[in-house]
């Protein structure tokens, strides 16, 4: 009895003498994610037609900013278990115990409520509710449901991050059309070959956590194969919005080049099956040049509109 | 953790939160005054 009040204290003492910082709160809300998710966000509301109010805009990005973060904390207090037996993610702060669970989920549900709230207040109705939807499908739908049992988890679950470009043009528009949808499929067919990349180098990682990621339920061979198969499909699409003249030729010979470097980097991947030395330098240079392609792409948009503006 | 150092990290804590509500703050008028611009 006294070992188990004095081990007791002993780790009270240890949980109170450790304070989350403001930097393990913004950690929880994954701040690199989130980067990608304000600049696509940005691009899809600057290039949208019609104009909107810098507050408003503002706004608008505010709160896509702050749902995406409400998503990470919300996913964050969900997988906490798996994130502790993963080296990329045992440092959060939850794991680590800087943060409690409850206070990931009371942080993330509070965020995700302002967000929404204040996007339907203030920017419009469609906006706000594709912004719910997005936080809804990451955390429900991804998260707690098909992240641990399909190893397509990462082809459904990327839709999540394929929504903010539409959420910035509805913003602007009140509405939907082609375009935010062609912007939303460019993503949605990006994030599979970005993350299986990731998945080939950090495989023992995931086998670990027990999530069936492709590698891990496949096979390093069958990933090869879909990395490629994806990143065929995904060049000839980010050539779409020339092909079908909502750009100018600027983000054409653009997204042709990188769409064209994008399947170069595919076809090592896939060349290097049986060869591979542990090193899985391929798909290293793969995942790398995926997180700069997706920029570069909405940086071509956004340049190309510019100058279309200017012209 | 000394017992000063848990204070200054918990004031520096209080000080973001409060300058978060101020920005909400500020953020709420802009956004009333962007509003009533934009249907007079």
């Amino acid at each position: 009895m006294s070992d188990i009040t004095v081990i007791g204290a002993a780790e009270a003492e240890a949980r109170i003498g450790q304070v989350a910082s403001v930097r393990d709160y913004f950690a929880l809300l994954k701040p690199r994610v989130m980067s990608l998710v304000v600049f696509t966000a940005l691009v899809g509301m600057l290039i949208a037609p019609g104009s909107l109010h810098p507050v408003l805009g503002f706004t608008a990005i505010l709160c896509i900013a702050i749902g995406a973060g409400a998503s990470g904390a919300l996913n964050m207090w969900f997988d906490a278990d798996i994130d502790a037996e993963m080296s990329r993610t045992r440092n959060r702060p939850i794991p680590t115990g800087r943060i409690e669970r409850g206070e990931a989920l009371g942080f993330g549900a509070t965020l995700a409520f302002g967000s929404v709230s204040v996007m339907a207040l203030a920017v419009g109705v469609v906006p706000a509710v594709l912004l719910a939807g997005t936080i809804l499908y990451y955390v429900l739908f991804y998260t707690v449901w098909l992240k641990r049992r399909t190893p397509q988890n990462i082809v459904i679950g990327g839709a999540a991050g394929a929504f903010p470009p539409m959420i910035g043009w509805a913003a602007v528009t009140g509405g939907l059309s082609l375009e935010p949808v062609l912007l939303f499929a460019i993503i949605f067919m990006w994030t599979p070959p970005h993350f299986w990349a990731l998945s080939l180098f950090q495989r023992e990682d995931y086998v670990k956590a027990g999530i069936p990621m492709l590698p891990v339920v496949a096979g390093e061979r069958e990933t090869r194969k879909h990395i490629l198969l994806y990143s065929l499909i995904l060049a000839p699409l980010v050539v779409a919005p020339y092909a079908l003249g909502m750009t100018g030729p600027l983000y054409g010979i653009v997204a042709g080049v990188l769409g064209l470097v994008l399947v170069a980097l595919a076809y090592g991947v896939w060349r290097a099956r049986d060869r591979e030395d542990g090193s899985y330098r391929e798909a290293r240079r793969l995942f790398g040049f995926s997180i700069l392609f997706l920029f570069l792409i909405f940086l071509a948009l956004l340049g190309d509109h510019v100058l279309a503006s200017v012209l | 953790m000394p017992l000063h150092d848990r204070h200054k990290q918990m004031r520096w804590r209080n000080i973001v939160v409060a300058l978060i509500l101020i920005g909400l703050v500020v953020l709420f008028f802009f956004i009333t005054i962007a509003k009533m611009g934009s249907q007079s």
